[in-house]
């Protein structure tokens, strides 16, 4: 049994379909791409995975429950963060405080502490910028944020969507290196990208989405070097 | 000069008044979103309660005080749950703004039906000792007193509460990104109703205390404060409670000032005068954010 399972979902905004039954499963300990052009439904599958969208039908299961109907402030509790795209900081908090949101449904100071040593670690400049208000950092430390904050949950699961999207080069890479140790110390990962070939050298399988379908899917080292994929994603 | 000064003490004390009704409209807007009509009408119902309990009934000030606390509290979540909280998905947020009125409406036709339009005489909750106050040359009416330090004890606590409890986090964190917030566990549903409670509880207090310094109450009472209310609120940069603190004062001090050195008829329209003026050249008030919407 997948760590995350999904059958078949369905999700309309108003009459028109944004997935048209997508199924899906996301082992434990993998990194996990979606990628796809755009509007072909990638931040609306996150979206419902976390329940802020409604799916018109179909099934979620996270762990073997059934979390089609989870409303969105329930699921982390169960151990599925995610990092929005836009990154959502809040703006007028400082970063210590947007890092102690993130760690807003857990009692325990001791571990809490732990958690936030943990997350200066990955992200050193976060640190630098503790008493900072969150809406004067730059794109790049909005993001390490960002991914900081979902971390603060001690999750089992981190959903990202689009992680690199406006950042410059030099970011990008820190961002996707921390993906990577972020994935390495047991966290499974589910990444949405635009930037698919980034995307598809770290992450273990992808799923391509192609306006609300899945068309391919596979070993990602394949993908890469799937000629219909390099046309389409890779741009050569 | 004494007259200056003690029309400035009663300014600020009338401003404090204002301040506190003001914030419970900012925070609901801050957080929910929604301009909520009704507020006004939640100090009338607030004064009524407190006039039945003390008055008629014999309680003790502070238990009739409290018990209207609860009341209007109470009354404030009822309100959320049934009027607004059912359109909170409404495509349009009109919607909610034409419920907020009816809201109002039937909050003024309700208190009419149950205690007669006629005007009912509020006995102060201030004791007779201190009704006046002669500090130095000043000679300061005692609710002016009680007013300014029951505002600014209240505001203390609600800084406090913001900025060092998790459901005042919460708050916060709703009013700046709520699908964020929601992905933090935070129950963003919840969290309104909270809004709405606190701001109706210190809409009852708000309301005891205008009723002392003029006792006619009647089912429209709340109407004119809540209007002023508001505008402050907008004044100080609706959403901030800083701002709706200092709007509530300010506006205040030029109610007094106008009534007293100007025209007693015509101070409500000088505030608002002045209130166009200031909006004109700051169109987000005083502590608002320019908003930039994306193209």
């Amino acid at each position: 049994m997948a760590m995350l399972q999904v059958t078949d979902l369905k999700v309309n905004y108003g009459v028109i379909p944004a997935l048209k039954g997508i199924s899906f499963e996301v082992g434990e300990g993998e990194v996990i791409a979606l990628i796809g052009a755009n509007g072909a439904g990638k931040t609306t599958t996150l979206h419902t995975l976390t329940g802020l969208i409604q799916a018109a039908s179909g099934k979620i299961e996270f762990e073997g429950k059934d979390i089609t109907r989870v409303p969105a402030h329930k699921i982390v509790t169960m151990g599925m963060a995610h990092v929005p795209e836009g990154r959502h900081v809040f703006p007028d908090m400082t970063v210590y405080q947007n890092l102690m949101l993130g760690a807003f449904t857990r009692r325990d100071r001791a571990e809490i502490d732990a958690n936030l040593e943990m997350v200066y670690s990955h992200f050193p400049r976060l640190k630098e910028r503790e008493k900072q208000v969150a809406g004067t950092l730059s794109g790049g430390e909005q993001q390490m944020l960002a991914m900081g904050r979902a971390l603060m949950s001690n999750p089992k699961i981190i959903l990202m969507d689009e992680p690199s999207m406006g950042l410059s080069p030099i970011y990008v890479n820190e961002i996707f290196d921390i993906i990577g140790k972020v994935s390495s110390e047991g966290v499974t990962v589910l990444l949405v990208e635009q930037n698919a070939k980034k995307a598809l050298t770290i992450a273990d399988r992808a799923y391509v989405l192609e306006t609300g379908t899945i068309s391919t899917s596979g070993r990602a080292a394949d993908l890469l070097h799937d000629d219909a994929i390099r046309k389409a994603y890779l741009g050569e | 000069m004494v007259t200056l000064i003690e029309n400035l003490i009663n300014g600020l004390s009338m401003g404090s008044i204002y301040a506190i009704i003001a914030i419970g409209y900012t925070m609901v807007y801050g957080i929910a979103k929604m301009l909520n009509f009704a507020h006004g009408d939640i100090i009338m119902v607030g004064s009524y309660a407190a006039f039945i309990l003390i008055s008629t009934m014999g309680l003790p000030v502070p238990a009739g005080i409290l018990a209207s606390v609860v009341i209007c509290l109470c009354l404030g979540i009822l309100i959320e749950k049934i009027a607004y909280k059912p359109l909170r998905n409404a495509g349009s947020p009109l919607a909610v703004l034409i419920t907020a009125i009816g809201v109002s409406y039937f909050l003024q036709n309700g208190a009419m039906l149950v205690f007669g339009s006629n005007t009912k005489s509020f006995t102060s909750v201030i004791p007779a000792q201190i009704q006046t106050l002669q500090i130095g040359p000043f000679q300061v009416k005692g609710i002016a007193v009680v007013s300014i330090l029951t505002s600014l004890v209240l505001v203390g606590i609600l800084q406090v509460f913001i900025n060092r409890t998790r459901p005042g986090q919460a708050m916060l964190a709703c009013s700046q990104d709520r699908a964020a917030a929601s992905l933090m566990g935070i129950s963003v549903n919840n969290t309104i109703t909270l809004t709405f409670a606190i701001g109706s509880a210190m809409a009852a207090i708000a309301g005891v205390l205008m009723c002392s310094y003029s006792p006619a109450l009647t089912p429209t009472t709340g109407a004119m404060p809540g209007i002023k209310a508001f505008t402050a609120a907008v004044f100080g940069g609706i959403g901030s409670i800083p701002g709706a603190m200092v709007g509530g004062l300010v506006l205040g001090i030029i109610e007094q000032l106008s009534k007293y050195y100007i025209s007693q008829q015509v101070s409500d329209a000088i505030v608002f005068g002045v209130l166009i003026v200031i909006l004109l050249v700051k169109p987000t008030g005083l502590f608002g954010k320019v908003i930039q919407e994306k193209v």
